[in-house]
């Protein structure tokens, strides 16, 4: 009773709509992708392989099930080098590298080293006001939880593959996809860590 | 004479500290309301009409009888009504994509080297910002009314749709990273959600647009090219299915909405 | 070759607004690494008498708009905006008060 109610307000939903066409699959959208885009610069075809990530969050459309977002998180996981020792770096680089927004286009020198481009998405600084709202604000971070090795381990862990901790975030995976190389994730650490950083003042 | 610079923006970035959400809008608002006055559109307008009426290619022939979807030369309410099916190419056009056939077929001209330079920059405007500025500035008055009812129209925008969630490049964005959530900024910039007609309106309707960080004009084209670029992708072709079909999404999202003219952005 | 210049010249009560938008590059020296390119004068004639004349620097910004309130003025009177540039280029255009 239930199952005929609701194929038939599908069903009218789609007569009725002046828009319905059946909507292309995830599979057809990936060819059509391949289809019309072209490698320039650094930016080669190889960015537009979905892989276990992004696949299940786009066919989830971001709210995966959560035994199947614990276990793929678990396996991005695995992927991140923790270096041993210390993991905090110099926060005056660090610094640098969060407020710069380059690195990794394509009409970039791959030569170059990228930036983290942390202030498109959050606040950190006080001494930056211009800085986004789409990621939680990172003001008094190290203050507020201290600098323990098991922080520092997860700030880098979060910089180096944000998909570890919560699978569809929309925070790139630094590390892993190679922006952003293992000493300049350590100067961020410290951005956010270093009771003497501006962060934390 | 000179031109004081720096005391507004600091104020408003001062003011945007003090209270986010309310400041926030009375400051975006004020600041654009600030750089249409005296803005440079109506130049790139008046080039843009000196450019559709110029004799080029190997046919000798202006862009004059260009169909837009209206007729062969008519300009009124063109811009208004894309993207669009077209009949004689069997598929989905936007402007620019429309006025490249045209070069094409009456001008003669080959297409590299009609798209040799789509996106120009401050220096040298491209001629497909010039004539989409003249173009579009035809249709200011008309209401936004993309093709809706042919079936490849109804595939374009089932294909922006999905394309606007799809995750993808090196740093897992969809549109939806940035434009998903009400009340973001990236950095000092407003993030409207597009798939709200709400928020799709008023920027489609003015969209072509002079654009101040650049000191230049911006076309749909570039715009959703620019988008990619930034979501480290490779680079989608202009006046492809999936650039037109995202400009389609996008349009049909805001259907109905007065056009106001090539605008004025950050 | 100089890009388009537009003007509007509108009558209020007493005075008459004008507003011209110029295409301009107004690079300054830094900008280009000591070759600048910016307009230096701009001249406003009313029915062929100067009645503004102004000198304008690389603080400027590309394609610049200049607004100028005149006393009085008259519908039908012609005004006429040319500019001078650093490079002795020129341009100008004129309207009637509307």
């Amino acid at each position: 009773m239930m199952t005929k109610w609701m194929l038939g307000a599908g069903f009218a939903a789609l007569v009725l709509s002046p828009l319905a066409v059946a909507e292309p699959t995830d599979r057809e959208v990936q060819q059509a992708m391949k289809r019309d885009f072209h490698a320039k610069g650094q930016a080669g075809m190889d960015r537009l392989e979905q892989d276990a990530v992004q696949r299940v969050c786009t066919a989830t459309n971001g709210k995966p099930p959560e035994a199947l977002a614990k276990s793929l998180e678990a396996d991005q996981f695995k992927t991140i080098p923790f270096p041993t020792g210390s993991l905090i770096g110099n926060w005056k680089n660090g610094a640098k590298i969060a407020w710069g927004g380059r690195g990794m286009q394509w009409h970039e020198d791959p030569k170059k080293p990228s930036d983290g481009g942390c202030y498109n998405c959050h606040e950190a600084s006080p001494l930056r006001p211009s800085a986004g709202t789409i990621g939680p604000s990172l003001k008094g971070f190290g203050k507020v939880r201290g600098s323990s090795p098991e922080m520092q381990k997860y700030v880098y862990g979060k910089i180096y593959n944000a998909k570890a901790y919560n699978l569809c975030s929309d925070m790139p995976r630094f590390g892993h996809t190679g922006s952003l190389t293992d000493a300049q994730i350590r100067d961020l650490v410290a951005y956010l860590l270093d009771p003497t950083s501006p962060v934390n003042k | 004479m000179r031109v004081s610079g720096s005391g507004v923006p600091l104020l408003a970035v001062l003011a945007l500290a003090a209270a986010p959400s309310a400041a926030q809008d009375s400051q975006f608002a004020k600041y654009q309301k600030m750089t249409a006055e005296g803005s440079p559109v109506e130049l790139f307008e008046l080039a843009g009409e000196d450019l559709w009426k110029k004799k080029q290619g190997p046919k000798k022939a202006s862009l004059e009888k260009c169909d837009l979807g209206k007729g062969p030369g008519v300009l009124k309410g063109a811009y208004a009504a894309l993207p669009r099916y077209f009949k004689d190419v069997d598929r989905v056009m936007d402007a620019e994509t429309r006025m490249l056939h045209c070069m094409m077929t009456l001008q003669g001209r080959d297409r590299k080297e009609a798209l040799k330079r789509p996106f120009g920059n401050a220096d040298k405007p491209s001629e497909m910002e010039y004539l989409s500025a003249y173009v579009a500035g035809q249709s200011r008055g008309h209401k936004l009314n993309p093709g809706t009812s042919h079936a490849k129209e109804k595939e374009s925008y089932a294909l922006g749709k999905k394309l606007f969630y799809v995750r993808t490049g090196l740093w897992d964005f969809s549109c939806t990273s940035c434009h998903g959530v009400e009340g973001k900024r990236i950095r000092m910039s407003e993030l409207p959600v597009l798939s709200n007609p709400k928020a799709a309106r008023p920027l489609m309707a003015t969209w072509p647009a002079y654009r101040v960080s650049n000191s230049t004009f911006k076309t749909m084209q570039w715009r959703i090219n620019n988008c990619y670029r930034q979501m480290r992708t490779p680079e989608p072709n202009f006046g492809s299915e999936v650039v037109n079909a995202v400009n389609m999404f996008l349009t049909v999202t805001a259907k109905g909405e007065t056009y106001r003219g090539p605008g004025t952005k950050r | 070759m100089a890009g388009p210049m537009k003007m509007r010249a509108t009558l209020g009560s007493g005075f008459t607004d004008v507003r011209v938008l110029m295409t301009h590059p107004m690079a300054t020296e830094q900008q280009t690494k000591g070759k600048p390119h910016f307009i230096q004068s701009i001249t406003v004639k009313v029915n062929g008498k100067t009645a503004v004349e102004s000198q304008t620097s690389q603080a400027v910004s590309r394609n610049p708009v200049f607004s100028f309130r005149l006393k009085g003025g008259a519908k039908g009177d012609k005004i006429e905006v040319s500019w001078l540039d650093n490079k002795g280029e020129t341009n100008n255009t004129e309207t009637a008060v509307a």
